[in-house]
């Protein structure tokens, strides 16, 4: 009767559960913590914890569709991280605009360059992914070590600092509310042309209510969302009574939303999209079609690397330093997310937002538990349990449809 | 202040030693076993071994097992046979070791474990004390701040030393948490004694807590590095922050007032007191400053010395930039200068 309705109302039933879940959990964890987990500051905080995984986890259901892996993404990140908290304090002097503007751009090139060291490995030299990516896991956390001899590098630019959504890192009351308004514009947009097309294309459109309740859904879960960012507090920004000014949309998120929405975007609308898919898929009917499968699983490994070295200058703004140590586990959290987002091994299957929706589960469970006194041990486990019953969930799913 | 003064005595007691040492070991050889040299750290620790033994007219033989157990044994008997009067063991396995260690027993040479325990009874064992340095931590931030809300920022669940640390930090603060005048507010573990990890920990005891949070006793320089962060963007920066290890972030952010104590392990003292205490060895005397480590899994009780470490606050942050461990200028890198510390001045 359920899967009737979702069918009717032509939502993903793979996605449209875990939104599901996700409200479940957070009412759950709001109720045990009287009321914490669901303030606006603590889903300030996060959305900005979350966005670090999500990130990578963007590339990595391409990678995972295509049916590759990539172990590298954590060690990588600590790499490019370093390599451009070194770049900040040592190369420019202190407090040098130019300094963190190059520094991001060193950052993003490296995890380039090493992304595509990797890709041509696997897809050139036809060494297993999990091979190299294994090796690069081991390396770059060596050589993450080696930038400055296992040193802390601080105190990173105050510009830079915002980009990880701390002192200064959201964008405030007014320009939040301003993209919550485009955004929604977007949403009417989108469904109109959508019905046009599929008009067009001879496709019976769904009845006019259901894409209007999607369309009212979807304003709502934006309207909800900013107006809570709008709500949060920001400690280091008040006013002349001493109370502190909303905080609106973090950097991070914008981040994140963009990259999102791009490699949403890219899935779905072009040749490229299609072809990682159609790989994954059948990677030999690709082959013998004559699809570029040599390039394509090549730049799929540049396409984490970017994406670890973005991860990587959110992480180390965040931080307002860089420490060799960090990104450690990250590699697994960001299969988690892609998986719990329904991603197969088989390769084909996978999405973006599911990546996004997984890795904001993990987090969600994580920065409850905190809130109450569950140890990293137990949390651990916790998430385990998470990523066994996602899949199974899917098996369950998979052999009823 | 009691333990500065014992500090004081162990670094006097063990200077007086060399010098009357000196005369009768000159001349012979005392070999060490590194477990990684790759590992930068060990240089400097064998920088200090080699002035000490320089300084009682010792040779300095070494040899680096590069991680492996097997080629640690050879070591030790290669030493041996190359005329070592002395060994100072860097363990790769502390138990593998063993062996290799009755070996130098039987022909009379004295062992020294060097930071990394060997449980034999015949060993002497050197190290920093790390229950002092947990302790250490909490006086420091207790000094400033005796009463009220403290959260506790320890390390990986997966490593023995963070719950030493967390034992140490308890023995200071029970009686006042017994009390009633501190009460702990949130306490975590941090994975794989990660910054970020123990940023999003503070940030999520700080939502549970309303902020209401006083005093941060965290276990090293790089989780208290992930507190400060979060305390930045609460707009708190200032309360009392522990850390240990004199990272170079650290003391800087001690310096700016961001962090109250870096608990410091020269691995030069650990050098040097080696280097001394391989000499009285070697000229069959008792090395001051003993005591009797019996903590290991197998209970054993031996010889030891354990150093104690130094906490670095705004006060002492002098004796970090004349021990050459960092420059002023890192020191003092965006410091205010109305609220400079007087080692930047």
């Amino acid at each position: 009767m359920l899967s009737g309705l979702l069918a009717r109302l032509r939502l993903d039933p793979r996605l449209s559960s875990m939104v599901a879940a996700l409200i479940v959990i957070a009412i759950v964890l709001n109720v045990m913590t009287r009321g914490l987990f669901l303030s606006a500051e603590n889903l300030y905080n996060l959305s900005i914890q979350t966005c670090v995984i999500a990130v990578m986890a963007c590339g990595m259901v391409y990678v995972i569709v295509a049916r590759q892996i990539d172990l590298s993404v954590g060690s990588l990140l600590a790499f490019s991280g370093m390599a451009a908290a070194w770049i900040q304090t040592r190369a420019f002097p202190p407090g040098a605009t130019t300094g963190w503007v190059v520094s991001i751009g060193v950052a993003l090139l490296l995890g380039a360059a090493v992304g595509a060291v990797q890709g041509a490995l696997v897809a050139k030299m036809r060494i297993p992914a999990f091979i190299v990516t294994l090796a690069g896991y081991l390396m770059f956390r060596g050589a993450a070590f080696l930038v400055s001899d296992g040193q802390t590098l601080a105190p990173l630019h105050p510009t830079y600092q915002a980009l990880g959504g701390g002192v200064n890192g959201a964008i405030g009351v007014v320009p939040s509310i301003v993209l919550g308004l485009l955004a929604a514009a977007w949403v009417f947009w989108h469904t109109w042309t959508g019905r046009r097309d599929q008009r067009r294309y001879g496709i019976e459109p769904a009845p006019i209510w259901v894409d209007m309740l999607k369309g009212a859904l979807m304003c709502a879960a934006i309207a909800g969302f900013v107006w809570t960012m709008c709500l949060a507090p920001d400690f280091t920004n008040v006013d002349e009574a001493g109370n502190p000014r909303g905080r609106g949309i973090g950097v991070p998120v914008l981040i994140l939303l963009v990259i999102a929405g791009f490699m949403t975007f890219v899935a779905q609308r072009t040749r490229y999209g299609r072809y990682v898919f159609a790989y994954g898929g059948n990677p030999e009917a690709a082959l013998l079609s004559g699809l570029p499968t040599t390039w394509l699983v090549w730049s799929l490994f540049i396409l984490t690397g970017v994406l670890a070295a973005i991860a990587s200058v959110i992480t180390t703004a965040r931080l307002g330093s860089g420490a060799n140590s960090i990104g450690q586990l990250a590699e697994l959290y960001v299969i988690s997310a892609a998986v719990i987002g329904g991603t197969s091994f088989a390769g084909g299957t996978g999405s973006v937002p599911g990546a996004v929706l997984g890795a904001l589960l993990i987090q969600t469970l994580d920065n409850g538990m905190v809130l109450l006194d569950v140890s990293s041990p137990m949390r651990q486990i916790f998430i385990g349990i998470v990523l066994i019953v996602s899949v199974w969930f899917d098996v369950v799913y998979q052999k009823r449809a | 202040m009691r333990l500065k003064a014992i500090f004081a005595a162990t670094l006097v007691a063990t200077g007086t030693l060399t010098l009357t040492q000196a005369v009768q070991a000159a001349g012979e050889t005392v070999g060490v076993s590194w477990s990684n040299f790759q590992e930068e750290r060990w240089k400097t620790d064998e920088a200090a071994i080699k002035a000490a033994l320089d300084k009682a007219g010792l040779k300095y033989i070494s040899a680096d097992a590069a991680g492996s157990a097997e080629k640690q044994a050879a070591d030790v008997e290669s030493l041996i046979t190359k005329g070592a009067k002395a060994l100072i063991i860097l363990a790769w396995d502390q138990d593998a070791i063993l062996p290799s260690v009755q070996k130098a027993k039987q022909r009379g040479i004295p062992v020294i474990a060097y930071d990394r325990l060997i449980q034999d009874k015949d060993v002497t064992y050197l190290t920093f004390n790390n229950v002092e340095v947990g302790r250490m931590q909490a006086r420091e931030v207790f000094k400033v701040q005796p009463k009220g809300n403290y959260v506790f920022i320890k390390g990986a669940a997966t490593d023995p030393n963070a719950d030493f640390l967390r034992g140490g930090q308890q023995e200071v603060l029970d009686a006042a948490i017994k009390k009633g005048d501190i009460k702990n507010v949130g306490e975590q573990y941090t994975d794989g004694w990660a910054p970020e990890n123990a940023q999003k920990n503070m940030e999520q005891i700080l939502t549970k807590t309303g902020g209401k949070v006083d005093a941060v006793v965290a276990s090293n320089d790089g989780t208290a590095g992930g507190v400060v962060a979060a305390l930045k963007a609460h707009n708190m920066v200032g309360i009392p922050v522990s850390g240990q290890d004199g990272d170079k972030a650290a003391l800087n952010r001690v310096a700016r007032g961001e962090q109250t104590v870096s608990v410091w392990k020269d691995s030069r003292t650990l050098g040097k007191v080696a280097g001394e205490v391989a000499a009285a060895l070697v000229a069959k005397k008792k090395p001051a400053n003993t005591t009797i480590f019996k903590d290991g899994s197998k209970k054993i009780p031996q010889q030891a010395i354990l150093l104690a470490p130094m906490p670095i606050t705004k006060a002492n942050l002098q004796a970090v930039i004349d021990a050459k461990w960092i420059s002023k200028d890192e020191v003092c890198a965006g410091v205010d200068k109305a609220k400079a510390p007087a080692a930047c001045k």
